[in-house]
């Protein structure tokens, strides 16, 4: 690059100002910023939406779906109690999609990894500049798209696609003969495509870009945990796309994948789906245990203990992963043989699960632990992570998931690893990284009123749906019998709680820009020991001019 | 509160939910027992021992190694026989859960020569049950939910249907299951099944109900907008009972004209070649 020192190149080395520095950005650290506000804002999209599913199911009485649906100029008085049916099922598929794919995945990956993967490693960028920026701007377009899914006919004389995150044929193709679906494949599609495209920067970039002396087994457990899900990526989300895909000419092309009276199969896209489902959940909790390990790690004010046990047991989380994907199918009709063989697998991942829940309380074992506010979020995380864990041990026997598959015991069981899981963690990295990312401190008082404000909310809406789903009450109903009723309205108060939780977090970082509380280079003492500590808060523009050189057996 | 979680005695509905229930419906055929057992019995003592020793030791490390209480951190990275007890011990308790669980998937997919056989078909949105022929049957009727403006007292919210389907007491029934348009979910938790009803495959499940009565369920397989409205509602009565349904059900619903009468020999042959048989919407 010194060789050829033209115009071109020497703007690689600019600080381009307004809007030119986001948009045209081949900065980790900007890119990553406008993953996380991406993130957060598509995060409130979805949550707003599972307010409201909460207020239907507070009292599926007031026919809360029905009003909203004429409010928002979906039907009229004669249609509108059909119209708000599908509006449910439309606001589900899209919670979940949203979640998933606009919110954990570009918050954790797009935004925390790209920050501090380089950050960790002593990289002064990532591999791929300029992919790094196509991956962010493909999601607002795909984003886009799910949103015009939602106001474009689905189901005959309804708008939107109301067939669940998981999308499965006959209902996704006959289901919904309008152009609804097509939309979504085709945001699925620009979705994919993006995170396969960062997934190839970060193994790049970890693999080939890491500082002189850092071998792999020095490397910051997140750098791992952000290595190990990008090859999941690459191995999963090309599934997807295949299966979508098939979706797709099943839909307008004449083809019969998933047509059984044309001789296709509709478990034929389950498989496919799962076989992408399954590890994409792994995708979106294994960045959330590299976080967590740093957090543990800084507030004990000790190193991570079992650092290669960790480091391998999420290795043997994203293998094994890619073996269990039937175990969301068990009801389908599948062989008893082929029952033993997914309840086997999937038991076997408790076991590094658990290896990497008793290495955190390892590390705090014997620690000086100061509870600060992202402590907290992750003392939090392991326990309610540990609930979601054993309640998935319950739900891996095929024959007790004979009773419990599709009910609100499965809903409490994702929920409490993904969103009291995957959400914990992220709120536990924002915390953390907020001081270094802008250079200010948040206010710890404030913080520790949302992190209780939130622990209560979520349990108080997740715990009480294991009871619903014990007595038998189905996933993804808009109205159900009167014998639910009670712990339906307590678990939407809970979710209000939790609204409001998500209030007040936005508030926290709207004071935290207000008051500019200097935070300096590492606030969290000598716990926190990765390289993004050695460098000014925020970090220059381009950090690292001259590579550090990790010399100590320190990770 | 998490013993509390799956303790079937707190007062449950039998074949339907009661308010305020936190365990499973009562159950009334020796699968949904043995699925009580194991949950009640293994899982949940098991997931609550674990939850429990795990919240301990969170709780001995806020109070024993905050930072007033301990001002100086120890420096112990490794512990080889620690993080080998904590591998193997998972496992085992794995061995524990997997003996039983094996057992009870098995006695549950291993379907035993049934004495009855019956056919539920999931539509957009309601079910339509087959009797065969060879059984004394030779009819089919739809099992549509009754709107709440003509609920009767007795009658359950979103559960009731104008027309049950009837099984005889202590007798083992085949249902096999499949689906007509999208894929719908066929369960009653009382009798311990759950089957997808999936177009183009004949899935199979069985049950013997040993105590008369109504169990219901819910479809389980997102199918669109009245999802929430398509209940299963199975009648457990004696045999005479039964035989005498069957001679009424015959006339009745003979010129009903709900679909082709279907032979019990004819459903078993398509249950072999699952999704050779396409069934048109």
């Amino acid at each position: 690059m010194a060789t050829t020192a033209t115009a071109v190149h020497e703007g690689a080395h600019d600080h381009p100002t307004g809007w030119r520095r986001y948009v045209y950005s081949t900065n980790h650290k900007d890119i990553g910023t406008i993953y996380l506000i991406f993130a957060i804002s598509a995060g409130c999209i979805g949550g707003f939406m599972s307010i409201l599913m909460r207020l239907q199911l507070m009292n599926p009485h007031w026919q809360f779906m029905a009003h909203l649906s004429t409010w928002i100029g979906q039907s009229d008085a004669s249609t509108m109690v059909d119209a708000g049916k599908n509006l449910y099922n439309v606001q589900i598929s899209m919670h979940g999609l949203i979640m998933i794919f606009f919110m954990v995945m570009p918050a954790l990956i797009g935004g925390f990894g790209n920050w501090f993967v380089p950050l960790m490693i002593g990289a002064p960028d990532m591999a791929f500049p300029r992919l790094n920026n196509v991956s962010f701007w493909l999601l607002p377009f795909s984003f886009l798209l799910l949103m015009i899914s939602m106001n474009v006919e689905g189901a005959p004389g309804m708008k939107g696609f109301g067939g669940g995150w998981v999308m499965y044929p006959p209902l996704s193709t006959i289901g919904h003969p309008g152009p609804a679906m097509d939309f979504v494949i085709l945001s699925l599609h620009l979705a994919g495509a993006s995170s396969i495209l960062g997934a190839i920067n970060f193994i790049t970039t970890i693999f080939n870009m890491r500082a002189p002396g850092m071998t792999m087994h020095k490397m910051p457990l997140f750098a791992w945990s952000v290595l190990i899900t990008a090859f999941l990526l690459v191995l999963a989300l090309p599934v997807l796309a295949g299966a979508i895909t098939m979706l797709l000419t099943d839909r307008n092309f004449g083809t019969a994948f998933f047509d059984p009276a044309n001789g296709g199969d509709p478990l034929l896209f389950q498989h496919l789906f799962w076989f992408f489902g399954h590890p994409e959940v792994y995708i979106l909790i294994l960045p959330g245990f590299g976080i967590i390990s740093h957090v543990v790690s800084t507030f004990s004010k000790k190193p991570v203990f079992g650092y290669l046990g960790m480091a391998y047991a999420m290795v043997a989380i994203g293998v094994v992963g890619f073996l269990v994907w039937a175990h969301h199918m068990y009801t389908v009709g599948l062989s008893l043989d082929t029952q033993r063989y997914f309840v086997f697998a999937t038991l076997v991942i408790a076991v590094p699960t658990g290896v990497k829940v008793f290495s955190w309380i390892a590390t705090m074992w014997g620690g000086s632990i100061s509870f600060k506010t992202p402590m907290l979020w992750a003392v939090g995380f392991i326990f309610l992570f540990t609930i979601g864990g054993v309640t998935g041990v319950v739900l891996a026997n095929a024959g007790i998931d004979r009773a419990l598959h599709e009910t609100y015991y499965v809903v409490a069981h994702f929920h409490y690893v993904l969103s009291l899981g995957a959400v914990f963690a992220l709120f536990a990295g924002f915390y953390y990284w907020f001081p270094k990312m802008s250079g200010y401190m948040y206010n710890e008082r404030l913080g520790q009123i949302h992190f209780w404000l939130m622990f209560v909310g979520v349990n108080v809406t997740f715990f009480p749906q294991h009871f619903l789903g014990l007595a038998g009450m189905p996933r993804r109903y808009v109205d159900y019998p009167d014998a639910y009723l009670m712990w339906n309205e307590v678990s939407s108060v809970g979710a209000l709680i939790s609204g409001a939780g998500v209030v007040l977090f936005l508030y926290v970082i709207y004071e935290a820009f207000q008051v500019k509380r200097v935070a300096g280079d590492n606030p969290w003492g000598p716990g926190a020991t990765t390289l993004e500590w050695t460098l000014s808060s925020p970090p220059p523009f381009h950090q690292y001019e001259t590579l550090p050189r990790i010399t100590g057996s320190d990770h | 509160m998490l013993l509390a979680l799956g303790t079937a005695a707190w007062a449950n509905g039998i074949g339907h939910p009661d308010p305020g229930q936190i365990g499973f419906q009562g159950a009334v055929s020796e699968i949904a027992r043995r699925i009580d057992g194991m949950y009640d019995h293994v899982l949940m003592p098991i997931i609550t021992v674990i939850c429990l020793f795990v919240l301990a030791l969170l709780a001995i490390c806020v109070f024993r190694f905050n930072e007033k209480a301990n001002p100086v951190p120890s420096k112990v990275t490794h512990n080889t026989l620690l993080e080998v007890a904590w591998t193997i011990i998972p496992v085992l308790i794995l061995v524990v859960i997997a003996i039983p669980s094996f057992r009870l998937l098995t006695y549950q997919l291993e379907i035993p020569k049934p004495d009855i056989v019956i056919k539920a078909t999931g539509k957009q949105w309601y079910w339509t049950y087959d009797y065969p022929k060879d059984q004394g049957g030779g009819f089919s009727f739809d099992s549509t939910r009754i709107e709440d403006k003509d609920l009767k007292p007795d009658d359950i919210r979103l559960l009731s249907v104008d027309n049950e389907a009837l099984v005889p007491v202590n007798k083992i029934v085949e249902v096999q299951v499949t689906g007509a348009d999208v894929i719908h979910g066929f369960v009653v938790q009382s009798l311990g099944i759950r089957i997808d009803a999936v177009p183009g495959r004949l899935n199979s499940t069985w049950f013997k109900a040993d105590r008369e009565g109504v169990y219901y369920g819910e479809c389980s397989k997102l199918c669109g907008k009245d999802h929430s409205y398509m209940p299963i509602a199975i009648r457990v009565v004696s045999q005479d009972q039964y035989e005498a349904w069957l001679q009424d059900a015959k006339k009745k619903f003979a010129d009903a004209g709900n679909g082709a009468p279907v032979e019990a020999a004819a459903l078993k042959a398509t249950q072999k070649v699952a999704s050779a048989a396409p069934v048109s919407p």
